[in-house]
């Protein structure tokens, strides 16, 4: 095992460093257990508002368990516990009596496998507008169901079938409807668990194009094992290894000079 | 892990032909000045008919870095290295290039007697191979240290290359006949100033290559 540079200051700092934006979220001290597992370490980081933020990291590293505790997703696994803060504009998500519903459609999630329901692309995409009560007005959840689309990159392609069954669509055009789903009740996040890791190169395109688009309005977390990708979508990269955040770095930084030999030895190949 | 073996391979192939190339480079320059010092127009003929393989060489590191770029996708260090030696290579060209005007300018010369003989011309190239030398090991070892103090080298070249101007102006202002021969011999002096340039060059680049540190254009 090769231990990381002792002069290299902590990732919270290195953050600190380059970050520019104002933090949207911000992680403190977080630990993370299923049962007596231990998954996550102590991790301290502020996600940046309107940047990408990519998680990277071998299997099992804890990126995914650690995507999930940014919007309590993992509440649904028995036996799990989490300590430490995660902060939202400022608000402990952990706090007792938060909305839990509310948190999720602050801050939405797409993930790996897309899965639309057995409904019509326009009633997946009004799904969240209806069940949260968003909107009663028929005309308001029609234009908010063709912004989210709009928004998804896949208005041209459905607008002439919005009453066609959703699981007609290509696995690429399905990820985009998920992404449409998310953003129709107006998140403020967007966790992504691997979006393109099921899609062909051109589909695939197209969600990186869409990310990089939606970051203008939308603070975006993606995991991916794509270490490409992070660096086409990214503007900042956390690596995490053994459940530890061991650096997060500007992406550019990251993928031509990263501070620890660690995060060097995995991206170059040389892990393990 | 399949893709770090494929990846060393390749990397490994890199520097040994750039220190093929560098060889070459090498050699080059030294034939030209013995043909210059030594009068030998057949070492220069020669310097300028094997210009052909480090062109050659010169192409064949250009695709290996493109394959390496398009197949192995190198990050961090190795894309560092990869990107240098793409950088490195047209340098050590064009070096050679230069060792191939003062062979030139050498058979020229060698058909008139020679206008006088200057230390000045041997010390610079001497000074330029050293460089060079030192350069290339820096280089292929990726030792930042090395490649800053050989970069220190090339004041003295410029110094010895300013007094070869000052000197041959005034010789060809006093007397007019010397001006082919001497415009020749400031062309030399020209190349070899040159030579210890391109040599600075590859030294920021192995500072690069090693530390990611920009030092070049840092004054």
């Amino acid at each position: 095992m090769i231990a990381p540079r002792a002069a290299a200051p902590p990732p919270e700092q290195q953050q600190q460093q380059q970050a520019t934006a104002q933090a949207k979220v911000s992680v403190r001290e977080l630990n993370f257990f299923y049962g007596t597992a231990q998954a996550l370490f102590n991790i301290s980081l502020d996600i940046s508002e309107r940047l990408v933020m990519a998680f990277i990291g071998p299997s099992g590293c804890g990126k995914s368990t650690f995507l999930r505790t940014l919007n309590r997703m993992n509440d649904t696994i028995p036996g799990t516990r989490a300590t430490g803060e995660v902060l939202i504009d400022g608000e402990d998500i952990y706090a007792p009596g938060l909305n839990v519903v509310n948190l999720r459609r602050r801050v939405g999630m797409v993930f790996q496998k897309s899965n639309p329901f057995p409904k019509s692309i326009f009633d997946n995409v009004a799904y969240g507008l209806r069940i949260n009560r968003l909107t009663t007005n028929k005309t308001e959840l029609q234009d908010r169901v063709r912004q989210a689309l709009e928004d998804a990159a896949i208005w041209s392609e459905v607008k002439d079938r919005l009453k066609a069954s959703a699981l007609g669509l290509s696995g690429g055009q399905q990820q985009r409807l998920c992404i449409a789903r998310a953003l129709a009740v107006r998140p403020e996040v967007l966790l992504m668990d691997e979006p393109a890791s099921a899609l062909d190169p051109i589909a695939t395109q197209k969600i990186e194009e869409l990310i990089v688009e939606l970051k203008k309005q939308y603070t975006i977390v993606i995991v991916t094992h794509n270490m490409q990708q992070a660096a086409r979508v990214s503007d900042v990269t956390a690596f995490f290894w053994l459940g530890k955040l061991i650096e997060v770095n500007a992406t550019e930084k990251m993928f031509t000079n990263p501070n620890e030999k660690l995060t060097e030895d995995y991206i170059t190949g040389r892990f393990g | 892990m399949e893709r770090h073996r494929h990846l060393d391979y390749d990397l490994d192939n890199m520097r040994n032909r750039v220190l093929l190339l560098g060889g070459k480079t090498e050699t080059a320059l030294a034939r030209a000045m013995f043909a210059l010092v030594e009068r030998d127009t057949a070492a220069a003929e020669e310097v300028l008919r094997d210009d052909d393989q480090i062109d050659q060489l010169e192409l064949e590191i250009d695709r290996l870095c493109i394959d390496v770029l398009a197949l192995r996708q190198p990050a961090a260090r190795d894309l560092r290295f990869v990107v240098s030696v793409a950088k490195v290579t047209p340098i050590l060209e064009r070096i050679a290039d230069h060792a191939c005007n003062i062979a030139r300018a050498a058979i020229d010369l060698n058909d008139e007697p020679q206008l006088k003989f200057f230390a000045e011309l041997p010390r610079m190239a001497a000074l330029a191979s050293a460089m060079l030398r030192a350069a290339l090991d820096a280089f292929t070892t990726g030792n930042a240290a090395e490649a800053r103090s050989v970069i220190d080298g090339d004041d003295e070249i410029d110094a010895l290359y300013e007094h070869m101007f000052q000197t041959l102006i005034a010789l060809m202002s006093s007397d007019p006949t010397t001006t082919g021969r001497g415009a020749r011999l400031l062309l030399i002096a020209k190349h070899l100033e040159r030579v210890g340039d391109y040599v600075t060059d590859i030294c920021e680049l192995t500072v690069y290559m090693a530390e990611a540190a920009f030092i070049k254009h840092s004054n």
